[in-house]
């Protein structure tokens, strides 16, 4: 009952595929995302300044990565004045050796966990599992998702795959297994449901003493940290624990208090559609018998400085997880999140997966052709990620290969022609590109990504481009050259 | 080599195209953003808080200082709370009216489980924010420890109008102190977890009644 794992999954066009042809996944999704969707954009709406705010956050996240040594050293000393204990860990063994080790420390054997996508990318449940100590994940959708020993499809509603009656019947079956049953007669209404859950965590929440958290920033002139959420499980998870160990990647860090005013705007607003997030934490260090009194910061690299060396993929760090681009992709409203291999799902899953990690896998290789570089999620980014050109420019760095920083080291890699690696990507952008949905998104957009052409085609097209230039560029879309050339090429 | 050491050498070389000598500040922040949206009254912006706060299922009730004893014992009585944990400096006229009621005094002593045995908390606020519908509670003396206001099912938050209301998320986190364990809060808890059918009230007190006092 670890839970799923993403190592072994298939390429992206196979798990794509797969997905594709599960009708109830489908329906979920597409209603699911077209709900958010719409939503946003009046909560957006609301806000006359919106454009300035994103400049804005686009900037203070800039600023941020251009001085990241700084203040990172900073938020460290803030957090250690203020009675907190902090940790560095360059990739996910350490990060999960560091965690395993505080909570040996207190000599519990279970903790109780708010979800963090980055505990996610390390796979500390799994590693905490090995080592004897049980993780009980307590926000509603990722504990639908441990119950059903599953994997999360979408970083704001990571149970969207499951419907009720699925729901149902994964509380009726598993939560005795992992404490309180569910109450007898259990139905699938969702305040009923919802009711079962708080029964079934409300004890682990009291009982636990040790808590495992990420963190959305932290605030390097202070030493705060900052969690939002909806249901209270994270301030439970908190407040009520004895030890807290927050397990935060280096990019959360923005420079002053003052920078809250502007993310804390655009993250609600374009992840939830709410004016403001029903709860939102902030601490700094520990306070005298309020909450816990040992705070452990575990700062994890794990491919970030990788993906701050390359100068047109680093944006991708400013990413404040919003999922607002997952839910206007119409490559993931078919493919779901989890043909995506990662915690990271979507566009932004497609440009910071194989960042993170490297290319040199078949799924790692074919994520960047996991669209159709329609640009709406350049559009709704809030802190306007250009996802496009990071795309591009990854599809050129698997066909080409080049220069790259892995692991911290500049290395080469070698162009993925003729490898697996460059058939499972060709597959992938095949894939994005039948599928009428994502069409549509590519016409629609097509003037500006007119201008994100690769120089040379990567993929099926690549041998006709070797002897030219791609046209510098037609008025035609990216649709219709692709079918154009691919057509050429694979008769 | 230290982790430390290493990590942060790695963010060096990979800033290598940083110009040598370019301070943070040489990255342009432009702050041409609204400080709030709108212009409003002080009455209006308390009107706008009620709404927001309203909108996101928390229920407002508005009064006097003078009335609220009365109000927040008829709150009490109206859900036939019997215990109520209050932070140690609430001021003790608020709860003046409230009969057969017993008190739990916020202690660092009080386990988990007693509080998880009272029906109901009275707490003060540090700020509250209109265009937001937030209430921010910041563990002074009035509000008691994060966890009072977490544990019951039932949470009473009084603000001052209009000395604890402000416009915008920009005014709320100048008059907050970030050395102090703070809680935001803009409605009960709620999930939208299943098939994104809004539900209130997961783990948080599923009940939220703010007292709006005109002093
Ligand atoms: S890339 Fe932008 S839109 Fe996508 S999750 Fe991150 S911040 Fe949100």
């Amino acid at each position: 009952m670890s839970g799923g794992t993403y190592l072994g999954m298939p390429a992206f066009p196979e798990a794509a595929s797969e997905s594709t042809q599960n009708k109830q996944l489908r329906a979920n999704l597409t209603h699911a995302t077209h709900t958010i969707r719409d939503k946003r954009a009046k909560a957006v709406a609301e806000l006359a300044d919106w454009p300035q705010l994103r400049a804005a956050g686009a900037a203070i996240k800039n600023r941020t990565l251009r001085h990241l040594d700084h203040y990172l050293e900073q938020v460290e000393a803030a957090v250690e004045a203020a009675g907190g204990h902090v940790h560095w860990a360059a990739d996910a063994d350490e990060a999960n050796r560091i965690v395993i080790d505080l909570v040996r420390m207190t000599g519990e054997t279970e903790v109780v966990k708010v979800k963090s996508m980055a505990t996610q990318e390390i796979g500390l449940n799994e590693a905490l599992g090995e080592a004897g100590i049980r993780a009980y994940e307590t926000d509603l959708a990722e504990l639908i998702v441990q119950l059903g020993d599953d994997l999360p499809s979408h970083i704001l509603v990571p149970a969207i795959h499951r419907n009720r009656s699925e729901i149902r019947d994964i509380f009726a079956k598993e939560m005795g297994n992992w404490g309180r049953p569910a109450p007898d007669g259990l139905t699938d209404r969702p305040a009923e449901l919802a009711d079962a859950a708080r029964l079934h965590l409300r004890e682990k929440f009291l009982r636990a003493k040790v808590g495992v958290s990420g963190a959305n920033f932290m605030v390097a002139e202070t030493g705060t940290l900052v969690v939002v959420e909806s249901e209270g499980n994270g301030r439970m998870c908190l407040t009520l624990p004895e030890t807290l160990i927050s397990v935060v990647g280096i990019e959360k860090v923005v420079p002053t208090w003052q920078d809250l005013e502007v993310f804390l705007q655009l993250l609600p607003r374009s992840s939830t559609a709410e004016r403001m997030n029903p709860y939102t934490s902030m601490w700094t260090g520990t306070t005298d018998e309020d909450g816990p009194q040992t705070f452990h910061l575990v700062l994890i690299d794990n491919g970030r400085t990788d993906t701050l060396a390359d100068t047109v993929g680093r944006q991708a760090l400013r990413c404040i997880r919003c999922s607002a681009c997952l839910n206007v992709c119409p490559v993931y409203e078919r493919a779901g999140g989890h043909a995506y291999g990662s915690p990271y799902p979507g566009p932004i899953g497609a440009i910071l997966t194989p960042q993170l990690r490297g290319t040199q896998s078949k799924l790692d290789a074919s994520l960047p052709y996991a669209s159709s570089l329609c640009g709406a999620c350049y559009e709704v980014c809030p802190v306007a990620i250009d996802i496009p050109e990071v795309l591009v420019h990854l599809r050129e760095r698997v066909v080409q290969g080049g220069e790259v920083t892995l692991r911290g080291s500049r290395t080469t890699i070698k162009p993925a022609k003729g490898h697996a690696a460059e058939r499972a990507a060709m597959r992938a952008a095949r894939w994005a590109l039948d599928h009428p949905a994502a069409l549509r998104g590519g016409q629609r957009l097509a003037a500006r990504t007119r201008r994100l052409h690769p120089k040379r085609l990567p993929g099926p097209g690549k041998a006709w481009t070797e002897t030219r230039e791609v046209p510098a560029v037609p008025a035609e879309s990216f649709r219709d050259w692709w079918q154009r050339t691919r057509g050429k090429e694979t008769k | 080599m230290s982790t430390r050491e290493q990590v942060l050498g790695r963010i060096r070389r990979a800033l290598a195209d940083v110009p040598h000598g370019e301070t943070p500040d040489d990255v342009p922040v432009n702050r041409d953003y609204l400080r709030m949206h709108g212009e409003r009254s002080a009455e209006e912006t308390a009107e706008l808080l009620a709404e927001n706060l309203a909108d996101y299922r928390a229920i407002v009730h508005r009064t006097t200082t003078a009335e609220l004893p009365g109000r927040i014992a008829a709150l009490l009585a109206g859900r036939g709370a019997g215990r109520i944990v209050v932070p140690a400096g609430l001021p003790p006229e608020w709860l003046a009216a409230a009969e057969g009621v017993e008190l739990v005094t916020d202690t660092a002593a009080l386990t988990h489980r007693e509080l998880d045995a009272v029906d109901s908390v009275v707490t003060g606020c540090a700020v509250a924010i209109a265009e937001t519908g937030t209430i921010v509670l910041d563990a002074s003396p009035d509000q008691g420890r994060r966890r009072i206001t977490l544990v019951p099912d039932h949470h009473i938050c009084v603000v001052r109008v209009p000395a604890q209301v402000v416009d915008s998320v920009a005014e709320g986190l100048e008059r907050l102190d970030p050395a102090r364990p703070l809680t935001w809060i803009s409605g009960p808890s709620a999930t939208s977890d299943i098939e994104l059918d809004r539900v209130e009230g997961v783990h948080g007190p599923r009940t939220l009644e703010v007292v709006l006092i005109h002093e």
